[in-house]
């Protein structure tokens, strides 16, 4: 059954796939090759696509995308499930683990270490998306866009208060009128 | 963080909320997490969500899923966890289902391709943001700058999978809190 097969195949993402969004990636082309009857990896760039311009985390989106491309609405719900549904086990029998260790001398002490790393994660995947931002397309306009970043960051120390969405909303019209390469 | 504890139909609406908001992978979902559950509704606090997104990271699974079970199930035990994280799908889920039906029109548009852009351009600025004001409660000393400097330059330098400076973290934060624990004692 297809959507039983769905889910399967993204249960095994869900699992396997360590880390944001990008981690299903190599997974996808993976399922491109075993599964050419679902997807083709020129799907998977379109896929990419739609997934960074869409709101909801990447992984997710693109699960969706797959299932409803592979098996309509009701494929699109297993592989959707399929992907979450080891987070959830998971994270479900860590967190009660953790629970019990809270307090804990060496967790605490872990984590001093782990928050700074995470950090440093953080920043990176911060530093992908500008060089997509940079680099993707078009190099007239570097200049343009860094001067854009800069402004819009000013603008949201200046305004903490503001909701992000609304900041995401000033740039996609920003974006148009200063006419951004893509 | 001991207020009443809230709703599963609450904790299903807010992160729907945050699944229409993220644009891109986990990490972009940063900033909103800090602003909903940390100054909106102060479920936890800066270093909570650090701590979530570090299990994320090291655990089966995408960071934001992860995150948003950990956070449910902090609220409201198992349930919370499932329903916190079909919230984040939700969203997706709706809207990609929508979307694969006018894919075309919607890809070849370029007012759309500029539009994107823009927006990533300030999720750049987001993230920017989101490192300062985390890096204040977390890059305190000496021991937590260098390892933040160093885990960045070799991504930058490697790209090497995240779980290896996730293990580095853990034994450098280990290390160092033995190491200054025995200085303590032997003052």
């Amino acid at each position: 059954m297809i959507y039983l097969s769905l889910f399967w195949e993204f249960f095994k993402i869900g699992l396997f796939a360590v880390g944001g969004g990008l981690a299903t990636l190599p997974f996808l082309f993976r399922l491109a090759q075993t599964r050419s009857e679902w997807i083709t990896v020129d799907d998977i760039s379109n896929m990419i696509a739609v997934s960074e311009s869409t709101p909801g985390p990447m992984g997710v989106n693109m699960a969706t995308y797959t299932g409803n491309t592979v098996g309509g609405l009701l494929g699109a719900l297993s592989s959707t499930l399929g992907l979450v549904a080891p987070s959830i086990i998971v994270i479900l029998i860590i967190a009660r683990i953790l629970e019990k260790f809270n307090g804990n001398k060496y967790v605490n002490w872990a984590f001093y270490g782990l928050r700074a790393a995470v950090i440093a994660l953080i920043a990176y995947a911060g530093w992908q998306v500008f060089r997509i931002a940079l680099f993707n397309g078009n190099h007239l306009r570097i200049t343009e866009t860094v001067m854009f970043g800069v402004i819009l960051f000013l603008m949201m120390k200046l305004n903490k208060k503001v909701h992000p969405i609304v900041w995401i909303g000033v740039a996609a019209v920003l974006g148009i009128l200063f006419k951004l390469p893509s | 963080m001991d207020n009443e504890k809230p709703s599963l139909m609450k904790l299903f609406w807010t992160f729907a909320k945050m699944g229409v908001m993220t644009f891109g992978g986990g990490y972009a979902m940063l900033p909103i997490l800090q602003r909903e559950v940390v100054e909106k509704n102060k479920w936890c606090s800066d270093s909570d969500i650090l701590d979530y997104f570090a299990v994320g990271q090291c655990t089966p699974g995408i960071i934001a899923v992860n995150t948003a079970t950990f956070i449910g199930y902090k609220q409201r035990g198992n349930w919370g966890g499932i329903i916190a994280t079909l919230g984040l799908v939700f969203p997706s889920f709706v809207i990609i289902s929508v979307l694969t039906s006018v894919l075309r029109r919607f890809e070849g548009n370029s007012s759309v391709k500029m539009a994107f852009s823009g927006i990533r351009v300030a999720v750049c600025a987001l993230i920017t943001m989101s490192v300062i004001n985390l890096s204040k409660k977390s890059i305190i000393d000496v021991p937590t700058f260098v390892l933040c400097v160093v885990t960045f330059v070799c991504m930058v330098a490697f790209s090497l999978s995240p779980v290896v400076f996730i293990a580095v973290g853990i034994v450098w934060g280990l290390f160092f809190s033995w190491v200054k624990e025995k200085r303590r004692v032997g003052q």
